[in-house]
């Protein structure tokens, strides 16, 4: 079995993989809620234009995404060169970039899953929470958001099984560099352009399978400990 | 403590236009479904915003459209029991309970969430989820949740109508002692007689958004108009007693009042403690002459001071004991073949049996000593 003792290199994929896609869910989720909660509650100018933005990244070839975060954070882009400018902060061909690729092709699934479970709260539940003295912001952080944490768990899950996937715009905004952009997907690509890849790219592709099923029986997990609290009935 | 509101308030087509003034302590706001008495305690608890007008509750200005003021729900102290309940799903009895307690300021801590416990009669209850609760077990939750927040007034949306009658018997003894010990004023919506007869001190009645009548609720009651068609059987007099003596011979209470003395089947109250009585116009018959060989025991000399419309079969008769209204529904038939007019002299005559306590939440209920 010592085909399946990954090599240092591929161990270096893996966890830039899980360290870029962490890093793209947990970024991205005050935006997702924010987001999400703007689209389920409020009316305002300009309202399905926003959703379209946020949904664009599923629709659009992911090169095309790539690409265009490679003119406006790359290092002579608008904002990269700003950002490089006052905070010395450089995304293109970074993991940081490699993140921001994967959190924006991953959001609108986030989205998705929040905006549905904020829409599924009982309203009237916060009504009552606002008689008994809580203002908007308690009522938010002590009934909305209890009530949403399944869907916020969905969202997330599904944003880390998407990034772990990404591999479009993350080629194409920060490349393919081994140890600083290199991630599953796109290591796996690698392996299977060199002779003598075949059993490297088998190996990554069961890690894959591996952390998405991990992935998955965790949120189911959690999900069910949650669903307890809330309707034990 | 008094509630004035004045408010004039579009819902689509319908359009409310209220304006009375309570002292309460328990204010029913009654009418038909539809007649806009949930919007108008909305707009008190603030979770709608009138077109126009002015609320005060106990000289604080909430609304008044005219300076632009308006007092956020959440800022106005007012506890609200839902009809649908509204307990918290993800949180314990308790942690519902104590909810409103956290965002009430420290000086007006005054409820006793001990006392409101007991009140209840929810102590067994603390560590259970909402959903581990019976329907009334719940109502009883969401009153004591509006409690402990330690509000200014209460306002309860048909508490009562999502439950079986046994559920009703069960929780009307509850806000019985909200109203008399508490101290804190009630706004009750509801479209049943029976309980504004027993709950209320005081009724506004509500049609098509606008108030039919307003006054102490034994007066308000003896208008059949004001209440709704298929209950007109319903409307009487309420009557202010006190608990005389208890006969053990025969298992009876009796109760003073300036009509007379009534016999009643035995209540669970001391001698001394307060009864309101409901006597139903349809219990009572009438008689020109005291009759012997009855097996009816109440029978309470008076005048008659009144004659309702003779436009359908049966006719209200106000009679009038001592100073007490007692009301009487009887056939067109029998006031004419009893030559009944105002000013002549008649007996009003009630069986005990219609006070039984089993045949409802009617009847006679307690107050505080």
């Amino acid at each position: 079995m010592e085909w399946l003792d990954l090599t240092p290199e591929e161990w270096t994929a893996v966890r830039l993989s899980i360290k870029v896609s962490t890093w793209a869910t947990i970024a991205s989720l005050p935006a997702g809620l924010l987001i999400a909660h703007l689209l389920a509650r409020k009316e305002f100018w300009g309202k399905s234009i926003l959703n379209g933005i946020v949904h664009l990244p599923l629709i659009l070839p992911p090169v095309v995404t790539g690409y265009l975060l490679l003119l406006t954070f790359g290092r002579r882009g608008p904002a990269g060169s700003f950002l490089d400018a006052c905070c010395g902060i450089v995304l293109s061909f970074r993991w940081t970039g490699a993140a921001l690729a994967c959190g924006i092709m991953a959001f609108p699934l986030m989205v998705r899953a929040i905006r549905l479970s904020i829409e599924a709260v009982d309203r009237r539940l916060e009504a009552a929470a606002g008689t008994l003295g809580a203002n908007p912001a308690f009522v938010f952080a002590t009934i909305t958001l209890p009530l949403i944490l399944p869907g916020i768990l969905a969202g997330m899950i599904l944003a880390f099984a998407k990034a772990m996937g990404e591999f479009g715009a993350t080629i194409t905004f920060v490349s393919n560099i081994p140890g600083e952009t290199q991630t599953l997907p796109t290591a796996i690509y690698t392996l299977t352009q060199v002779p003598g890849g075949e059993s490297g790219a088998l190996r990554l592709t069961l890690v894959s399978i591996a952390i998405a099923m991990a992935a998955l029986i965790a949120s189911e997990i959690v999900a069910r400990r949650i669903g307890r609290r809330i309707d034990p009935a | 403590m008094t509630i004035t509101v004045d408010v004039e308030h579009r819902l689509g087509a319908f359009r409310l236009d209220t304006s009375f003034e309570s002292a309460g302590p328990l204010t029913a706001l009654f009418g038909p479904s539809g007649s806009g008495k949930t919007s108008l305690i909305n707009l008190i608890a603030g979770l709608i915003h009138p077109d126009a007008g002015r609320i005060e509750v106990g000289g604080r200005v909430l609304v008044d459209t005219g300076t632009g003021t308006f007092v956020p729900k959440h800022r106005r102290r007012i506890g609200y029991v839902f009809q649908d309940a509204r307990l918290f799903p993800h949180l314990t009895v308790r942690q519902n309970l104590n909810y409103g307690r956290f965002f009430t300021p420290r000086v007006d801590r005054h409820a006793d969430f001990a006392a409101v416990v007991e009140l209840l009669g929810i102590g067994h209850l603390l560590e259970r989820r909402p959903g581990q609760l019976s329907g009334g077990e719940k109502q009883r939750v969401a009153i004591g949740r509006a409690l402990v927040a330690s509000p200014k007034l209460i306002l309860m949306d048909e508490p009562l109508a999502s439950l079986d009658d046994a559920r009703k018997a069960e929780i009307m003894p509850y806000i019985e002692r909200l109203r008399d010990e508490t101290g804190t004023p009630i706004v009750y919506v509801s479209h049943s007689v029976a309980e504004v007869a027993r709950l209320a001190t005081d009724v506004v009645v509500l049609k098509d958004g606008k108030v039919a009548d307003h006054g102490r609720t034994s007066d308000v009651l003896q208008q059949p108009g004001n209440l709704p068609r298929a209950e007109r059987g319903e409307a009487g007099a309420v009557l202010l007693t006190t608990v005389e003596a208890h006969d053990d011979a025969y298992d009876m209470t009796l109760l003073r009042s300036a009509a007379g003395i009534i016999r009643v089947p035995r209540l669970p109250v001391r001698t001394g403690t307060g009864v309101r009585l409901h006597i139903r116009a349809r219990d009572v018959l009438v008689a020109t002459e005291r009759q012997r060989g009855l097996s009816a025991l109440n029978v309470l000399a008076g005048t008659v001071s009144a004659i309702g419309s003779r436009s359908g079969p049966l006719v209200e008769v106000r009679i009038d004991c001592n100073g007490e209204a007692i009301l009487s529904r009887i056939t067109r038939q029998s006031l004419d073949a009893l030559g009944l007019q105002p000013g002549k002299a008649v007996f009003a005559v009630v069986k005990s049996v219609a006070f039984d306590q089993d045949g409802g939440p009617t009847g006679a209920s307690f107050e505080g000593e």
